[in-house]
């Protein structure tokens, strides 16, 4: 466990000290959802109806930004096969290097969330809501973004292949996520939805990173 | 244990090619026969009192729409066995699968556009199958895409093996979610079938169709994996002569 907490502590501390990531991903987040107003037009009540798919679907967006990098540099410099040599479990290490993706890139875009439901007009009912459904969703996107990470690995045009891997993948988190953000919106329970969301992300912690680590084997042969 | 032996018994390269070479004449000729007859059988059935005679694009597009969930899932069976077995056959078979995979399930989205045109008005609606499939032919791009995308031709059958395992997991989750999501956006479905039970003068063509697919399926796999072994052979050979030669190609 030491060693699972020692390298989420390197990642991070390798996140802060380079800046990047994390930030980059909140201002694409920022910018890209403000873009949506000049798209369809300022009337409040359609950004109200819509706000929280736009949030949900340029958050998706903006947590694919940094994946490609999550396995690549320690692949280049040679830190990965120290990794999978080491004592520590190759699914742990991914598992690790995915709760360090999602504390810098989905940690701040749920945060981020609050100012651009303003810009957007979202009901303030509506808010904690999405913010749940966020925290319970990104995790999930992070999880499954390094399986797509682990399975591109040196491969050519990486970063446009992992989108075209991982959103089609994705699309559940989005349906359930939005769901349940919307359902204050209509009156209806969104009980369901969390508990769907919640039995994803149980269901993807186990999976996604053993097929991850199936990927990062075959890359380090 | 029997089974395992013979399993591997057949996937002997050399073995295959001997087994194929009597086996997908017949096949072939099944199928031409059978597509035949169910496109004679099509076009001979009566036009529907509903949706007249647009109703025979039903016999390709159903079809067409089984062939593709087919395919995903004999190529989900031939990664396993590439995955558990490492035999290079298997992985050959799955990557011919794809494309095939890939050109049912855009018949299916295409024919069922054509079909919403003249009957729903439209060319595309969200509607919860559509999406489905939708979905379906994605993954079969990135499947086919990242088998293509590294130098080593190993590690891209490795890699996308691997994927389309995850994709036979991802495949319920995603057919359950879009179902819930158009529940909720589209209370009412447009679909209009003839009525509960298809008429057999409708459902005997659909079935030799559906037939024909078939065997055009297991006749065009087989062909495309007997094509992929040659050609890993020819690429032998040309590297075995020009290291043989001491001539330099590259």
């Amino acid at each position: 466990m030491n060693a699972f907490v020692a390298l989420v502590h390197r990642d991070l501390r390798l996140a802060f000290r380079q800046g990047g990531d994390g930030l980059m991903a909140v201002l694409f987040f920022v910018l890209a959802a403000s873009l949506f107003p000049f798209g369809i037009g300022p009337e409040p009540q359609l950004l109200a109806r819509v706000a929280a798919g736009i949030i949900w679907v340029t958050a998706l967006l903006a947590a694919l930004l940094a994946l490609d990098r999550l396995f690549q540099t320690d692949w280049e410099d040679g830190t990965l096969e120290q990794l999978a040599l080491s004592a520590l479990p190759l699914e742990l290490v991914v598992l690790a290097k995915c709760l360090a993706h999602w504390l810098v890139t989905g940690v701040p875009l749920i945060l981020a969330t609050i100012p651009v439901a303003v810009l957007l007009n979202l009901d303030l009912h509506e808010l904690p809501m999405l913010l749940l459904s966020l925290l319970l969703g990104t995790p999930i996107l992070s999880l499954i973004g390094g399986v797509g990470a682990a399975l591109t690995l040196g491969a050519r045009r990486g970063g446009v292949l992992l989108s075209l891997l991982v959103l089609p993948l994705e699309i559940p988190v989005l349906i359930f996520g939005v769901a349940g953000a919307d359902a204050v919106l209509a009156g209806r329970e969104s009980q369901a939805q969390f508990l769907l969301l919640a039995g994803m992300l149980a269901a993807a912690l186990p999976l996604c990173p053993f097929a991850a680590a199936a990927g990062l084997r075959q890359a380090l042969e | 244990m029997a089974t395992t032996f013979n399993l591997h018994r057949f996937a002997n390269p050399a073995r295959f090619m001997r087994l194929t070479d009597v086996v997908l004449p017949w096949l072939s000729a099944a199928a031409v026969a059978s597509l035949a007859i169910g496109l004679v059988m099509a076009f001979r059935a009566p036009p529907d009192y509903q949706q007249g005679e647009t109703v025979r694009i039903m016999f390709i597009h159903v079809p067409a729409a089984m062939m593709g969930m087919m395919c995903y899932a004999c190529m989900a069976v031939a990664s396993a066995a590439a995955l558990i077995w490492r035999h290079p056959l298997a992985d050959v078979a799955a990557q011919a699968a794809a494309p095939l995979g890939a050109g049912f399930t855009l018949l299916c989205l295409v024919t069922g556009s054509l079909w919403g045109a003249p009957m729903w008005g439209t060319w595309w609606v969200w509607d919860a199958r559509l999406t489905s499939v939708l979905i379906l032919f994605f993954l079969y791009l990135g499947y086919i895409a990242l088998a293509n995308a590294f130098d080593d031709p190993e590690r891209g059958a490795r890699a996308a093996a691997i994927l389309s395992l995850v994709g036979v997991i991802n495949l319920p989750i995603i057919h359950f979610s879009v179902n819930w999501w158009n529940t909720l956006h589209q209370p009412a479905s447009i679909v209009r079938m003839g009525g509960p039970t298809i008429d057999p003068s409708i459902l005997h063509p659909l079935l030799i169709m559906a037939l024909a697919f078939q065997f055009i399926f297991l006749a065009l796999w087989i062909l495309r994996t007997r094509t992929a072994l040659v050609r890993a052979k020819i690429d032998t050979l040309r590297q075995r002569a020009a290291a043989a030669s001491g001539v330099d190609r590259g």
